[in-house]
């Protein structure tokens, strides 16, 4: 077996994102975009610590816990204009909420 | 003495446990994407973060590991989980999953990924193959150096730490505040 370099977790870390973006474009529920970009933000810190492990030194990890910490922010912000909004108008799908699309 | 002792972890680091944790990743964060019940997605993506850390962990960074256990397995995907909950799934879960340029959306993503492995194919040679092994037993006391300080000196991210205590009071703060009945 080859051994494990830093392109492969590369490779799984760009299926990842991809993953996430298809996630983003193509859902209607809002629960489930908010997911989606949960899966983005692990892609780039799994990104990271493999170019961290790769150089030897520990500044993709700092970034990587940075992120963790900018992506339950993200979360918690991102859930509670959810519920605003689900307040006010009964609905999580996106193509619903186009009140600014004019 | 054992031999094994000097190496780290690198016994357990083996070539199978990578397949086996990417494809548990990659196929749950396919399921995440795809179901049409919520609650299910929310525990497939459990399953990708934790499959993640696991991957970290072969990467000789377990306190990086760790805050994505306790952090977003164990706090994100619980606050997930609520607002899951509290919203009405029943109506949401018997309507159309998908938008109606999803065709689209599709196909902007199989070419960010044919830029990705083409950039990954014509770069190989600047991600060279040799590892550095960090010191595994001292991670997390070296990451505390970095964010608090050490030997009486602030540390290179100390500022940037106070800086994250402060958006994540942001947060609370917008979170509480939108979600409030009358404002």
């Amino acid at each position: 077996m080859v051994p494990i370099t830093t392109m492969h977790y590369l490779v799984v870390a760009a299926s990842l994102f991809v993953l996430g973006v298809v996630g983003v474009l193509t859902r209607r529920n809002v629960v489930i975009i908010l997911m989606s970009i949960e899966l983005i933000l692990n892609a780039v810190n799994l990104n990271l610590v493999a170019f961290s492990r790769m150089w030897g030194n520990l500044h993709g990890q700092l970034f990587a816990i940075f992120i963790v910490v900018d992506a339950a922010a993200e979360a918690a912000i991102g859930l509670g204009i959810l519920i605003a909004f689900f307040r006010n108008k009964e609905t999580i799908n996106v193509d619903e909420i186009d009140l600014l699309k004019w | 003495m054992n031999p094994l002792l000097n190496t780290g972890a690198a016994p357990v680091a083996t070539p199978f446990f990578f397949y086996l944790l990417a494809g548990a990743a990659i196929l749950s964060g396919l399921l995440v994407i795809t179901r049409r019940n919520a609650v299910h997605s929310a525990l497939a993506l459990i399953v990708t973060l934790l499959s993640v850390s696991g991957l970290y962990l072969m990467l000789y960074a377990p306190f990086v590991a760790g805050v994505q256990i306790i952090v977003y397995a164990g706090g994100i995907m619980v606050l997930f989980l609520f607002v899951i909950m509290l919203v009405n799934i029943e109506r949401v879960s018997k309507e159309r999953q998908f938008n109606r340029i999803w065709p689209v959306g599709l196909a902007a993503s199989c070419a960010l990924l044919a830029v990705f492995l083409a950039a990954f194919t014509k770069g190989k040679d600047l991600f060279h193959d040799r590892p550095i092994t960090l010191p595994e037993s001292t991670n997390t006391q070296q990451i505390a150096g970095y964010l608090y300080g050490e030997a009486g000196r602030i540390g290179q991210y100390t500022f940037a730490f106070e800086i994250a205590s402060l958006l994540l009071l942001v947060a609370i703060l917008g979170a509480v505040i939108m979600t409030k009945k009358k404002i």
